[in-house]
């Protein structure tokens, strides 16, 4: 089995063992042992919360720089939606397509072209589905619900997304003009979020991805400011308004035409809270959730520079000058766009063993649950003291480390009598 | 038979808000201990059901959560107004809520329905005046 890589990791130099990153990650995927944090592999779903909230930056997305990928004889930019926000006074993203092509990439396949095909797709999708159906774009929620969410797994939709279509149709788009081989062609994603870039080494719905690499758009933005200047030829934009709108919470809603009745939802804090009521089928009349990890969407992600709500802003005025869509789909979903692996669930979080072994070994969690000073205090690396139990009844953790038992140890040694 | 595990939950009455916190910590609980997706949404189905019941017409009450290795019991007690017509209770559409409780989206006349439609066993005694007794148990699956 292949291992799987995380974009988010450690500077374990510049960590200083606090606690915040354990308080603040959704899915309870990190610890601090011996003064340093460090992330559970199979729980981290690369949200990037952690990053967001580390006060001395030891918590990173890697990445490389365009630098890195000289080995292609063609290098094709594939530009997130979202990179269209982070600019000041846009008709549209043609000086954003120049300025890409001026700092080293051959071409671009715009992400967006590729979503307003999903958004396309989807409809096409939408009656075989079990409704609500669920969007898969955003990884970090992808990866939630399979680590999660048993019950939701067959609603999430099983199309590719819109980053890994764009390399798939853009690698033949290039063959075809320059008869280049495959893996010539290097297809490198500017991405808003350490998700994105861990998804194109660990593929949602196939073995493979056609994405070559990533880099960050904070990183390209300097660049690009400078190589946006005195455009002669702007090339032509190939994605309307739809498309361009997938960047912010609500965008890919918009734009699926089945249904009005959708919900939007961002902040990995609210996402989770509407998976767990859409598990107990809380909600009627709801027919596609989209859901974002990041606040706002992917305007919100942690390699953006631009404010999430200010970006939100400049996306909606940028999409009053352009056409609302230019791309259609013919009668069928072609096989590209189209998962061949199913979501499996991983019970990450539950305890092993048989249904009594589970049974004691929770029974176990609670009782010493019960001895602990529930002050959640983080002081043993756990998040919580509930956390904490789990990880000593995981054998993962010893009793002792919890230094409220530690004391009350310490003084009934203290008070035995010489 | 092993020890349950027990959980208690006070529900506060007319308190919409805070409906739902015993049945999402029941859920994630459960979900720990590795229980069957179909038991924990018939568990976290019916739950909610009578919290909510609790909130709206029982000026809140009592839940007792007994867990054995192959059966979850649910205890809900309260000393509200009671029912006085079980039966027409227990129909599918028909609902006691006032309007200020349907303006909010709530009584449908589903939950009493839903409770015996989502688990295993369901036992119903009320006393108009004293308060209304439910027990429910919805049974484990490997």
């Amino acid at each position: 089995m292949k291992t799987y890589t995380h974009s988010v990791t450690l500077d374990k130099d510049l960590c200083q063992g606090c606690i915040n990153c354990i308080k603040r990650c959704p899915t309870e995927a990190i610890r601090v042992r011996e003064g340093k944090a460090y992330i559970i592999s199979e729980r981290c779903i690369d949200c990037g919360e952690c990053i967001r909230v580390c006060p001395h930056h030891a918590k990173k997305a890697v990445y490389n720089t365009l630098a890195d990928y000289t080995g292609y004889k063609h290098l094709v930019a594939l530009p997130a939606p979202s990179l269209y926000a982070q600019f000041n006074n846009l008709k549209d993203p043609a000086p954003v397509l120049a300025g890409l092509l001026k700092i080293g990439f051959d071409s671009f396949f715009e992400v967006a072209k590729a979503a307003e095909l999903i958004s396309r797709a989807t409809g096409k999708i939408w009656d075989k589905m079990p409704k609500p159906v669920i969007s898969s774009a955003c990884p970090a929620v992808v990866k939630l619900i399979k680590v999660r969410f048993p019950r939701l797994v067959d609603h999430v939709l099983p199309l590719v997304s819109p980053m890994e279509l764009a390399a798939r149709l853009a690698k033949k788009e290039v063959m075809e003009k320059t008869g280049l081989k495959k893996e010539e062609i290097g297809c490198i994603f500017i991405s808003p979020c350490p998700a994105k870039i861990t998804e194109i080494n660990n593929p949602i719905g196939s073995k493979n991805s056609s994405v070559d690499g990533a880099v960050a758009m904070k990183d390209i933005y300097p660049l690009l400011l400078g190589a946006m200047k005195d455009i002669s030829q702007p090339p032509d934009i190939t994605a309307g308004a739809l498309g361009v709108s997938w960047a912010a919470g609500g965008g890919e809603s918009e734009g699926i035409g089945n249904t009005d009745n959708y919900l939007a939802c961002d902040g990995i804090e609210n996402v989770i809270r509407v998976l767990e009521e859409l598990e107990d089928r809380r909600f009627s009349n709801i027919d596609f959730v989209e859901l974002n990890a990041c606040p706002g969407g992917c305007v919100g992600g942690v390699l953006t520079v631009e404010n999430p709500y200010i970006a939100k802003t400049k996306l909606k005025n940028l999409g009053k000058y352009m056409p609302k869509s230019l791309n259609s789909l013919g009668k069928s979903i072609p096989t590209e766009m189209l998962w061949d692996t199913n979501l499996e669930y991983s019970p990450v979080f539950e305890l092993q063993g048989d249904r009594i072994q589970r049974f004691m070994a929770y029974s176990r969690l609670e009782e010493l649950l019960a001895g602990l000073p529930g002050l959640d205090c983080g002081f043993c690396g756990a998040p919580t003291c509930r956390c904490f139990a789990d990880d000593v009844i995981r054998g993962k953790a010893k009793k002792s480390d919890c230094v409220v038992i530690m004391r009350r140890q310490m003084d009934e040694i203290k008070s035995i009598p010489e | 038979m092993m020890d349950a595990i027990k959980f208690v939950y006070t529900v506060p009455g007319d308190d919409f808000s805070a409906a739902g916190q015993a049945s999402a910590d029941l859920k994630s609980k459960l979900k720990t201990m590795g229980v069957d997706p179909k038991s924990l949404r018939n568990i976290a189905i019916s739950l909610y059901e009578g919290e909510i019941n609790l909130a709206i017409h029982a000026g809140g009450g009592q839940i007792t959560v007994l867990v054995y290795p192959d059966k979850v019991q649910m205890f809900l007690d309260d000393e509200g107004p009671g029912i006085a017509d079980i039966p027409l209770a227990m129909t599918e559409g028909y609902s006691g809520a006032s309007d200020a409780v349907r303006s909010l989206g709530f009584g449908a006349g589903m939950g009493l329905p839903n409770m015996k439609k989502y688990t295993d066993e369901f036992d119903i005694q009320s006393t108009v005046g004293q308060g209304t007794h439910i027990k429910m148990a919805v049974y484990l699956k490997d």
